[in-house]
């Protein structure tokens, strides 16, 4: 180059050099006095703060969800457990390509826009990076098996088990047991501080049934533990711990295979039964059909299968033995019986002479007897036993007529009518038992003489529940003692006591005048069951009472036709019993919708022998296109030819009665 | 000067300090350069240990690394200064050449194609620009009259603005910063006239707001800022710092321990064990651990510019004070966007971050520190 060093001033260029040195070492000392304030301002300063970031980045306090309690029936039968269900969640990090991921991921498991859409959703609410966020819940073994073979290229892929519920038997308990289900944000803002608390491990709460009503023992109390974690979430040691209390086991007093034989019987038909402890008020049976599998529940129902159940004219959701209402019909006839008896209107030995009908003074309008209908006459002379063996409607016309709502009334309240059973599972209808002040406050409408007649023979103003018909029929069974129905047992082998709710002292004899009459209806040559023979072969009596419940009003001079109506306008076929006879242990209600009375095989009177030969004696049997329990030989050759249609209900007249519940669809 | 000073107030211990320095005159070796490098890399080494999460792996490595930094470093040192300066000129046209070819053939990850891979062996062309630049600025304006004139201003100008262009285009902006820094400190130390560097910050000053509301997009505006402000991304960009500001801060006076730091070690702490690692330090040793490392770096940047003030020519002390200076901004900005203070950039931090050829490069700097302190002394030793 053309420059020279000869030319240059090296003395200038190096006091230029060292005085520009001196400036940068200025600036050097200036900035490193900015970075140790830096570093004194955060590690001495603000110390605190950090180390308690710090802490709390490392240290999580975690809950632990306690177990929830198992339920069994009062055999020991397992109804509802815990079993692990497997989640698959997703880390998400930067360099990741999380699309790549989710489309391989839907190469191998099924996973739904539904589950994409709240993946993202959560995915938007994580609080630290590389959060584990929940993708598809509930794999299958199959889908975990894939996975895990895939692992390798499923990159922040994680599967992890949690205990969720399990009801074994599927819809044969879904009315009873009820279900569990994920707790929703309107759960959530109806809790206090406490159950914010007792929830934090925990996804579910019960719903309905015993899993709602026991919810506070089933849940058990929350532990907590705390752990040391990584950024990833996952822990890497625990520090301390608090052990979780498990939930309570609850026993039921359903006894599993009854309510299995009930359910098997009652299978493809709507319908109701109801088996009561007749000394202590516990539920053995309690069947609403069609169920529901309240597995589908437990992690959050699909909309499809939840529209798919709200919308079946079956209605599997309702539960009928608590919610379903229904003329009690006929069975009301014993406790009528005993009202008579006992407030002086009839005595065991007296009789009336039944035409058929019968008729209010100075009205033409006959109230019909079945047998009007049926054989076009009528029972001719009656006392209180035959009354009630062969279901004589014009007996219980005249007495409920002169005995009046004022004293049928608070009669009926002592068997429970009217009145919520107290059941300890939720949403319990009270049915109907008319009076004249519910009438007017209701309807608006004075009491008509005509009502008390119709009462007589349970339509009219009486609407009850399956359950109140058992509890019915056990207060009857005790002579006097009315239990509060439950369904629990015992709380941890803790037993339950039975919970008298009224007793009404009656004279043995009338009892017994009645007992006689509900056993002549099985066993006497005019009983309405006779035919169906329930108590053949058995070591100990029956005694219980048929009805019928109508569903549409027939005209005065109109028959009961089955095959003109549709099957919802069918009657319902009911049943009430207890055995032993002489004393009493069980007590039953059963009620089938819409059912078809030419059957007679499928009568309900049959299902109730299976359910006392169970309980009693400790019989079960299978199913089968007959009611299978052991019927002799001889029996079968002896066996009637089929009956003719016995509609034991008459048709009521339509002015006087107006508006009667009955001729409504019953609640469902 | 100042050593013979030292030397004659100590008579005694004269005859074997002057043998050493004539063993290190001869092996080109600075000792008390090599006792500091060796003293922050072992320390370096501890620190890694702990934030590559007890991997004896990462150690071994890191320890190779060091090996052939360090042999590098020797085999730089011979090299006479002189054929540094005469080499300028081809360093430089390697150095751009092959950042070119990074632009068209290179590979990378994470969207940045910083990497040339040569028969399995991969390396960053911008860490050879980290020492090339310097070498080039200071032999070229070693030749010019000093302070620089405007023509030769502008020409260093564009020398530097070649391969700093280069290198943000990868995108790699840390490097492109020290690159950059590597030879503008040249132009500082040449003498650049102060009304001129006035002139440039008013007029970067000035262009900062047509620049951005007529030239940047709205996505590139809002990752200056997100650059400027990171902890408006908690999750994103700002998860980094507020966890490296937790780890440092919870490290308070003496640290949680070596090897106890939980931030790092329960990978709160992302890229702990490279741009991150002094943030595993600070939580482990505390303040007292920070200022140690600290003066540690401020004695090797010392005897950087005693080398520099000493340096026998103009190319050599430009040299020397560039390479010191640079290592300072390593230094600094490490620290400084660890601890929230500047933004973050990819600036390693000296000897104490993994990386091998971060390390070689700047060890290979040591190496011509190294050289430009024995030939002064070579050039010296006649004279007495």
């Amino acid at each position: 180059m053309f420059e020279s060093h000869h030319f240059k001033d090296h003395q200038k260029e190096a006091r230029i050099f060292k005085f520009r040195l001196a400036i940068m070492v200025s600036i050097m000392v200036c900035l490193f006095c900015v970075l140790l304030y830096r570093y004194y301002s955060l590690q001495i300063v603000n110390y605190l703060e950090y180390a308690t970031q710090s802490e709390h980045n490392r240290v999580h306090v975690e809950p632990i969800a306690p177990t929830r309690g198992i339920i069994y029936d009062r055999n020991g039968e397992v109804l509802a457990d815990n079993r692990p269900s497997f989640t698959l969640s997703l880390v998400v990090n930067k360099s990741m390509d999380l699309d790549a991921t989710i489309n391989l991921l839907r190469t191998l498991i099924d996973i739904t826009p539904a589950d994409l859409e709240k993946f993202y959703k959560l995915k938007k609410q994580r609080i630290h990076p590389l959060e584990p966020i929940p993708l598809r819940y509930r794999l299958t073994e199959e889908e975990i098996a894939r996975l895990a073979v895939n692992e390798f290229r499923l990159e922040g892929a994680q599967v992890d088990a949690e205990l969720v519920r399990y009801y074994p038997y599927a819809e044969l308990f879904a009315h009873t047991i009820g279900y569990v289900s994920r707790i929703s944000e309107s759960d959530l803002e109806k809790f206090d501080e406490e159950q914010i608390r007792r929830y934090s491990g925990t996804h579910s709460i019960g719903k309905s049934g015993i899993e709602s009503s026991y919810e506070n023992v089933l849940l058990g109390e929350v532990g907590s533990k705390n752990v040391e974690t990584n950024a990833r979430g996952r822990e890497i040691r625990v520090l301390d711990k608090i052990d979780p209390t498990p939930g309570k086991n609850v026993t039921m007093t359903i006894d599993y295979k009854m309510q299995k034989q009930a359910a098997d019987t009652l299978a493809g038909r709507r319908g109701s039964v109801v088996a009561i402890e007749v000394k202590t008020g516990a539920v053995l049976t309690a069947v609403s059909n069609p169920g529901f599998d309240p597995n589908l529940f437990v992690t959050g129902i699909s909309f499809n299968d939840y529209k798919s159940l709200s919308e079946s004219p079956d209605t599997p959701l309702i539960n009928r033995f608590v919610q379903g209402q229904f003329p009690s019909g006929s069975t009301i006839k014993p406790m009528m019986g005993l009202a008579g008896l006992h407030l002086g209107f009839t005595d065991v030995n007296r009789t009336i002479s039944d035409p058929g009908f019968y008729t209010l003074a100075g009205s033409s309008h006959r109230y019909r007897d079945w047998t009007l209908s049926v054989f076009g006459r009528g029972h001719g002379s009656v006392n209180l036993k035959k009354a009630i063996a062969e279901s004589c409607d014009t007996y219980f016309y005249d007495l409920a007529w002169r005995m009046g709502v004022d004293n049928i009334h608070p009669f009926g309240q002592h068997f429970g009518l009217g009145i919520r059973t107290g059941i300890d599972i939720p949403n319990e209808r009270a049915g109907i038992w008319g009076s004249r002040e519910w009438k007017r406050t209701k309807l608006k409408q004075p009491w008509y003489p005509g009502d008390n007649v119709s009462m007589g023979i349970g339509q009219g103003y009486v609407s009850v529940t399956p359950l109140q018909l058992g509890v019915m029929m056990a207060t009857i069974a005790s002579r006097g003692d009315r239990f509060r129905p439950r369904l629990v047992k015992a709380v941890d082998e803790v037993e339950t006591a039975p919970i008298l709710e009224d007793h009404i002292e009656i004279k043995k004899e009338y009892w017994d005048a009645v007992f006689e009459g509900m056993e002549e209806a099985v066993y006497g040559s005019g009983g309405t069951l006779t035919r169906y023979k329930l108590g053949l072969g058995a070591d100990y009596r029956i005694a219980a009472k048929s009805g019928t419940a109508q569903v549409v009003k027939i005209a005065q001079d109109a028959k009961y036709k089955i095959g003109t109506l549709k099957e919802s306008q069918r009657d319902h076929v009911l049943f009430v019993g207890f055995a032993p006879a002489d004393d009493p242990k069980i007590a039953i209600a059963i009620i089938l919708e819409n059912d078809d009375h030419l059957k007679s095989s499928e009568n309900p009177s049959l299902l109730a022998r299976r359910l006392f030969d169970g309980y009693l004696r400790n019989i079960y049997v299978g199913t089968g296109p007959v009611y299978g329990f052991p019927v002799p030989k001889d029996a079968a050759a002896v066996a009637a030819p089929p009956a003719p249609f016995v509609n034991e209900t008459p048709d009521l007249d339509v002015d006087d009665v107006k508006p009667t519940p009955s001729s409504e669809s019953p609640s469902r | 000067m100042g050593s013979q000073d030292f030397l004659r107030r100590m008579p005694k211990s004269g005859i074997g300090l002057r043998r050493a320095e004539r063993i290190a005159q001869r092996l080109h070796i600075d000792f008390v350069l090599l006792f500091l490098l060796v003293g922050i890399a072992s320390f370096g080494m501890v620190v890694l240990y702990s934030a590559s999460s007890s991997s004896m792996l990462a150690i071994q490595k890191q320890g190779s690394f060091f090996a052939i930094a360090f042999i590098a470093m020797f085999i730089i040192a011979q090299v006479p200064v002189d054929l540094m300066r005469r080499l300028a000129p081809w360093l430089y046209g390697l150095g751009v050449v092959l950042l070119i070819l990074v632009l068209l053939i290179g590979i990378g990850a994470k969207g940045a194609q910083r990497w040339l891979g040569v028969g399995g062996i991969r390396f960053q062309p911008s860490e050879i620009m980290k020492l090339a630049m310097p070498i080039t600025i200071a032999a070229f304006l070693s030749r010019q009259y000093l302070p620089p004139r405007l023509l030769h201003i502008l020409i260093t100008l564009v020398l530097i603005a070649v391969p700093t262009a280069l290198i943000i285009k990868q995108p790699d902006l840390g490097t492109a910063i020290l690159v950059l820094v590597s030879g503008m400190v040249v132009l500082f130390y040449a003498g650049l006239q102060w009304w001129y560097i006035a002139l440039a910050m008013v007029g970067f000053g000035a262009s900062l707001w047509p620049v951005w509301h007529y030239m940047l997009h709205d996505y590139q505006q809002k990752r200056i800022l997100m650059l400027l402000n990171p902890e408006s991304d908690p999750l994103g960009a700002g998860w980094n710092i507020i966890q490296s500001k937790t780890a440092i801060g919870s490290g308070g006076l003496h640290g949680k321990g070596w090897l106890e730091g939980t931030q790092s070690r329960l990978d709160f702490l992302p890229e702990g064990h490279t741009d991150f690692i002094i943030a595993v330090m600070s939580e482990e040793f505390g303040l007292l651990g920070v200022v140690l490392l600290i003066i540690a770096y401020i004695m090797v940047i010392a005897r950087g510019m005693y080398i520099a003030i000493n340096a026998q020519d103009n190319f050599g002390r430009l040299l020397a004070a560039s390479i010191s200076t640079t290592f300072f901004v390593y230094v600094f900005v490490n620290m400084g966007m660890v601890a929230g203070m500047l933004p973050v950039v990819g600036v390693p931090l000296p000897f104490i971050s993994q990386g091998g050829t971060a390390i070689v490069a700047l060890m290979s700097g040591f190496g011509i520190l190294m050289a430009i302190a024995t030939e002064q002394k070579r050039v010296m030793s006649p004279q007495k």
